[in-house]
């Protein structure tokens, strides 16, 4: 069973992958309506839950590594260790 | 320029080590077929696409392939954790570990290092789009040969995952291929190079 954390980072991933396959979709269909149209509300989606994992967890990007007392983005664990 | 993202593109989560595998997938690290091959093809060979689209096309999957690196990377780290003396004798480890100890280095699973030769930029649209469609193709049976020796549920399914974006990224350069020919003279499409030549009734 995956906690709340690692079920958060599983949906970010799977939202990720939906932008990527359709960002590849999009550079040789560039005006393809409905492509688009899901591209931005899944961008949306996404934008929002990293900002809503790193405020509760660990920062998944430099930019959202605002940081007191401890530096975040360098105590956030690392990808290659698995779980994350 | 370029943003890290702190997790993998898709996740990897091997608890059994097996060193014997992991010299085997090294080969999507370092080898011929590889990931790191793949990601250098292709964002090395976007200086010379005449055509914003396919450059930005080629940007993309080239950053997609650096995520892949990283997560064959994983898979071998994963693979190589916490082994004993003897575990690495026993598989044949013992001739990567007497070099690398458990680090990742890019070679391929004979043990030859990775080398720009096992890609091409040839300046040329036509020449380079095919080298590209090729190469996915040539990492995708890399990979099924990979799953034929695979018993791990835990490390076919990242395999499964990057096996299937081969097949991805062969249709989109396939796509790009046909943008390109759409631009060109359909009586011959080598009538000039668009990456090169420079005349009035080639440049549209």
């Amino acid at each position: 069973m995956m906690n709340n954390k690692e079920q958060m980072l599983f949906d970010i991933g799977i939202i990720d992958f939906v932008l990527v396959d359709l960002m590849e979709y999009l550079d040789t269909h560039p005006f393809d309506q409905a492509a688009m149209d899901y591209f931005n509300h899944y961008a949306k989606i996404k934008n929002q839950m990293v900002k809503e994992f790193s405020q509760k967890y660990y920062p998944l990007t430099k930019d959202l590594a605002e940081s007191n007392k401890e530096w975040r983005w360098g105590s956030a664990p690392l990808p290659w260790e698995g779980v994350c | 320029m370029w943003a890290y993202e702190k997790r993998l593109q898709y996740p990897v989560n091997i608890k059994k080590s097996n060193p014997k595998i992991a010299q085997v997938i090294i080969s999507q690290y370092g080898g011929p077929d590889g990931e790191l091959g793949a990601s250098m093809r292709y964002l090395s060979q976007r200086y010379s696409m005449p055509y914003k689209e396919v450059a930005g096309l080629l940007t993309d999957i080239g950053t997609e392939e650096l995520g892949h690196l990283e997560m064959v990377g994983t898979i071998v780290h994963q693979l190589t954790r916490n082994l004993s003396m003897e575990e690495i004798e026993k598989s044949g480890f013992d001739k990567y570990y007497v070099d690398h100890t458990v680090g990742v280095w890019p070679q391929a699973a004979g043990g030859i290092p990775f080398n720009a030769c096992e890609f091409q930029v040839k300046g040329d649209i036509i020449t380079d789009l095919y080298e590209d469609m090729a190469a996915e193709q040539k990492a995708r049976s890399t990979y099924d040969n990979i799953l034929r020796l695979v018993k791990d549920p835990e490390v076919c399914d990242p395999i499964r995952f990057l096996r299937a974006r081969e097949i991805v990224h062969f249709q989109r350069f396939g796509e790009a291929l046909r943008l390109t020919q759409d631009k060109l003279n359909s009586k011959n499409f080598y009538a000039f190079n668009p990456s090169f030549d420079r005349c009035s009734d080639c440049n549209d």
